[in-house]
């Protein structure tokens, strides 16, 4: 299964090249897209075979350093994602077939798109350090390539820029927790690691380098200035795979170290990873709603799912801790159906900003607004990605953060005073995110879709071509799937958690009416497929008994509005004005936020304003310090730029005396 | 599910017939929502030029969400043939996929009434939502369940006694609940001014059946939540599932009981209490929330407390 799975790789790399022969004729990105639709679907199935049959296997290459080799390797975690990544590639690729043609620079996104999906399944594949970092850096090299494609317009290569910063500062993490597993014995192989785990302090430094390292690439806060930035900044089916698949990828990086390499854990890792997944869901949706760029506030969202990922994560490595064996199997499972999940409707909705943004020319939601008639099909397959995000039931994204909830409900067990504390809070501010995060996307929809175009340019909007409609209208009934029938998704996940944790959730296959039942019936159950059938059938009787026994008559009419409608589009609510009353709410204190009213004097002609300053804290504390550290320091080094030949060979010669000093006092 | 229906309008009635004879008035006659319903439901709808075709579904929607909710509760019986297809939590959820929809509606046709209210609601609702879950989570902490069946036998079983945690998540509860309902001192259900509507400014494009619709939901989201309260902290009288005819009969007889309490209780704190700004609110939810934080952290430091 490896094999096929690296041939696949070999694919994808093969087609770069291609793709920079053909970039010219108007035929390559249909080439180009159609293949990597091929490949991404074989490894999505290679995945799922392997997750649900094939026992692991394993492959040594005689590449990359002589004395070490290549290994890879497909177990179940890798199996899953696989999955998950090369599905979102191929919805990706799909989307990017219709997407695609109106690129207008064609030979900047064709040769990289294949080379970054090949570096996303290689780190997936890796069985050794070294080629798992050389994957991550390729996987973040070409992504940057991506992120800079529109490198003309306005603070995109600024975004590339801080991308490449942090992924760089991301992958010193990971390069320095890597080294302190092999530590002395140069033990890079994964195998040789779980079977010599490091000692407890290692392992402490390691868990902290890996939560930086993958952090940096996931996005969770502090370390998610890139990354509002970055992906938007690419052309949208990219945007949907940085945000909805590359930052997996991330989150396996974590799962691998943590879960699997480290051995046993202590508990208080799962306090960090709690409490920075807790506050990463909440700053990330409240980040989000300030937002009035359509792209923008869907990479925030990101960061709010990767936090409450992180929440199911943590609770996962404080049940394990404590030896609470089928506990720790839920809040993995939930964290993982999460990961799936995230990345079905985060593409999705990426695929509809890309459909608005071709349609229309405009990612500013003030400039939106009544896309719904003009681009119904768009905006139905919108809507639905934003109920799944908005965790409301029938659809995907409320299974994952229930079974989340329900492995809170376990979790007084915990014999831990921090743990007794700490979770509680935590759950309350999953349960504020998941209120906020439905708030957001009643404005991201309600905004750009409903209401009246604000500009004419949304008032002429088409509906976008049929291809891209096919992957928008395929993750929908994905996201519906895993809504109604989540026992399939959550059994699939047992060979995961029995390779990680020994144990699985309850089989849910063979339950009556297929309902989910994580722990026991009398302690908890839901039955997505039941609510669904059930809001159903009652809104089509409703809706039937009232045509046929009452009135089914319709006129229409101007609005009414109290007797006052304004015809002008702008007396409507604004992305801005719809998000006055949470700003004022929460970011008073965690943004700063001010109000400042301009009003003009009786007489005088100009026009009032009323601007809103938001300042970003975490970026003035931790961000802005070090820039202006490095100024500073750049300054003062500058000096070392003119210095005549004989100071500078001084300066060699102290350098190599230090240098043996220091090595004669450590022997 | 029929008999929360029919029983909705008539518990909206009460309220109404009751805080009149507090002021002094005749007030409607106990009867007069159905009267509403019914009125609304013959006449013909009036859509606004700029309305999608969402706007049309979402009455139906809100509707449907709202009466499965309601119809899950247990209200004098315990053992409901489908209350395991979803727990308080989803409960909670499928209602707040029901706002997230009525929201969306009152953005729909592009007027600046609709967009206060959504955004005022939504702005209620991020506070709302997650003082309900720590309630859930305080209550199903004690009865060792999320599904309201096993938390309301829970409760009967003597094994509960009385306990702080409990005593906070019912506060909270009352307060959340006056909130959700767009009840006095949050929201206003019988004002037309325009600055101190929430609910009603979202509804304000609907009419004819649509608006029926959404009147109903209302009510059934009134009996959703009074028929939490009761189920889980006044749960006496619910018949067990294998229950004879006799202990049915006096559990129905109770809850309607129960209902009109909580009718009466709802109308004189409607009747004593003066509205808050907007900019309250989130003061008296964000209490909310923190009683119910406070209730689950003292069930997390000691199970008896």
């Amino acid at each position: 299964m490896v094999t096929f799975a690296l041939f696949c790789v070999v694919a994808f790399l093969s087609l770069s090249p291609i793709a920079v022969v053909l970039s010219r004729s108007p035929r390559a990105s249909g080439v180009v897209y159609a293949s990597c639709l091929i490949i991404t679907l074989t490894l999505a199935v290679v995945g799922g075979m392997c997750l649900t049959g094939q026992p692991t296997s394993r492959i040594t290459l005689p590449l990359s350093l002589p004395w070490l080799g290549a290994h890879f390797r497909v177990d179940a975690l890798s199996a899953f994602f696989l999955v998950v990544v090369n599905l979102g590639g191929a919805a990706a690729s799909m989307f990017a077939l219709g997407y695609g043609q109106r690129e207008h620079a064609p030979e900047r996104v064709l040769p990289f798109y294949p080379a970054y999906l090949a570096g996303m399944n290689v780190v997936i594949l890796a069985d050794d350090a070294f080629s798992f970092l050389v994957a991550w850096e390729f996987m973040s090299l070409t992504s940057w390539a991506l992120v800079v494609a529109h490198h003309r317009e306005r603070d995109n290569l600024q975004a590339g820029y801080i991308y490449l910063l942090m992924a760089g500062f991301g992958t010193l993490a990971l390069l320095l927790a890597f080294g302190l597993l092999a530590g002395g014995s140069n033990n890079y192989l994964f195998e040789s690691v779980r079977a010599t785990p490091p000692s407890a302090g290692v392992a402490a430094i390691v868990i902290v380098l890996a939560l930086v390292g993958a952090r940096s690439k996931a996005g969770v806060v502090p370390r998610h200035a890139w990354l509002p930035l970055a992906h938007p900044a690419a052309p949208s089916h990219i945007s949907a795979l940085m945000s909805g698949v590359m930052t997996k990828v991330a989150v396996y990086g974590f799962v691998r170290i943590a879960f699997d390499l480290l051995g046993p854990p202590v508990w208080w890792w799962s306090m960090l990873v709690l409490a920075i997944g807790g506050i990463t869901a909440v700053m990330g949706v409240l980040y989000a709603l300030m937002q009035h760029d359509l792209k923008r506030l869907l990479a925030y969202h990101t960061v709010e799912n990767i936090g409450i990922i992180f929440i199911g994560l943590g609770l996962a490595l404080a049940f394990k801790a404590y030896g609470m064996a089928d506990a720790a199997a839920l809040a993995l499972t939930a964290g993982l159906l999460h990961v799936f999940n995230h990345s079905i409707f985060k593409s999705l909705l990426f695929f509809g900003a890309g459909a608005v943004l071709n349609a229309t020319g405009e990612r500013d939601m003030e400039h939106l607004g009544g896309l719904i008639h003009r681009m119904p099909q768009t905006a139905f397959a919108f809507l639905v990605g934003c109920v799944a995000i908005s965790a409301l039931p029938p659809l995907n994204g409320f299974v994952s953060e229930w079974l989340t909830f329900q492995a809170i409900l376990l979790s007084p067990q915990l014999s831990s005073w921090g743990l007794k504390f700490l979770v509680p809070a935590v759950g309350a501010l999953l349960a504020l995110s998941a209120a906020l995060a439905a708030a957001c996307f009643v404005k991201a929809f309600g905004i750009s879709f409903l209401g009246r175009p604000r500009t004419p340019a949304a008032a002429g909007a088409n509906e976008t071509d049929s291809h891209s409609l096919a992957a928008m209208f395929f993750l929908s009934v994905l996201c519906l799937v895993a809504g109604v029938l989540p026992g399939i998704f959550i059994d699939a996940l047992a060979p995961v958690t029995n390779a990680l944790l020994g144990v699985s959730m309850p089989h849910q296959a063979g339950l009556d009416w297929l309902t989910v039942v994580p722990v026991a019936e009398s302690r908890s159950s839901y039955n997505g497929l039941l609510v669904f059938v059930f809001v159903v059938m009652s809104g089509s009787i409703a809706a039937f008994a009232i045509h046929r026994l009452a009135s089914d008559k319709m006129r229409r009419g101007p609005a009414w509005d109290c007797g006052y409608p304004d015809p002008s589009p702008a007396t409507q609510y604004t992305a801005s004005s719809f998000a006055q009353p949470i700003r004022r709410v929460y970011g008073t204190t965690v943004f700063h936020a001010r109000e400042v009213g301009d009003m003009p004097p009786p007489g005088a002609v100009r026009p009032a304003r009323l601007t809103v300053e938001i300042r970003d804290l975490i970026w003035d504390a931790a961000y802005a310090p070090i820039a202006v550290f490095i100024e500073y320091a750049t300054g003062r080094l500058n000096v070392l730029q003119f210095l005549t030949i004989r100071r500078y060979l001084t300066l060699v010669f102290s350098a190599l005396v230090l240098l043996l000093l220091v090595l004669a006092i450590w022997s | 599910m029929l008999l929360v229906l029919l029983l909705a309008p008539m518990l909206t009635g009460l309220v109404r017939v009751v805080k009149a004879r507090l002021l002094r008035r005749q007030g409607p006659p106990l009867l007069q929502p159905y009267r509403d319903l019914i009125r609304l439901l013959r006449k013909e709808v009036v859509l606004a030029h700029s309305a999608s075709w969402l706007f049309r579904v979402i009455p139906y929607l809100v509707f449907a969400g709202t009466w499965v909710a309601a119809s899950l509760v247990p209200t004098f019986r315990s053992g409901l043939l489908f209350s395991w297809s979803a727990d308080l939590i989803a409960l909670i959820a499928l209602l707040g996929s029901a706002r997230f929809f009525l929201a969306l509606a009152g953005l729909d046709v592009g007027t600046s009434f609709g967009g206060i209210g959504s955004s005022r609601e939504v702005m209620i609702a991020s506070l709302a939502e997650p003082a309900m879950l720590m309630i859930v989570f305080t209550v199903a902490l004690i009865a060792g369940s999320t599904q309201l069946s096993v938390m309301a036998a829970h409760m009967t079983s003597g094994a509960v006694g009385l306990r702080v945690s409990l005593g906070l998540a019912l506060l909270a509860l009352i307060m959340v609940s006056i909130a959700e309902n767009a009840r006095i001192p949050i929201d206003n259900p019988a004002t037309h001014l325009e600055l101190t509507m929430v609910h009603e400014a979202m509804v304000l494009e609907y009419s004819g059946r649509h608006l029926a619709l959404i009147d109903l939901a209302s009510e059934l989201k009134l009996l959703f939540y009074v028929s939490v309260i009761a189920c889980l902290f006044i749960p006496w009288g619910i018949a067990p599932p294998d229950g004879n005819a006799g202990a049915i009969a006096v559990g129905a007889a109770l809850y309607v009981a129960k209902l009109a309490a909580g009718a009466v209780l709802l109308a004189v704190f409607e009747t004593s209490i003066a509205k808050m700004r907007v900019f309250r609110v989130p003061a008296f939810l964000g209490a909310a929330l923190m009683l119910g934080l406070l209730g689950t952290l003292l069930l997390f430091v000691s199970g008896s407390l």
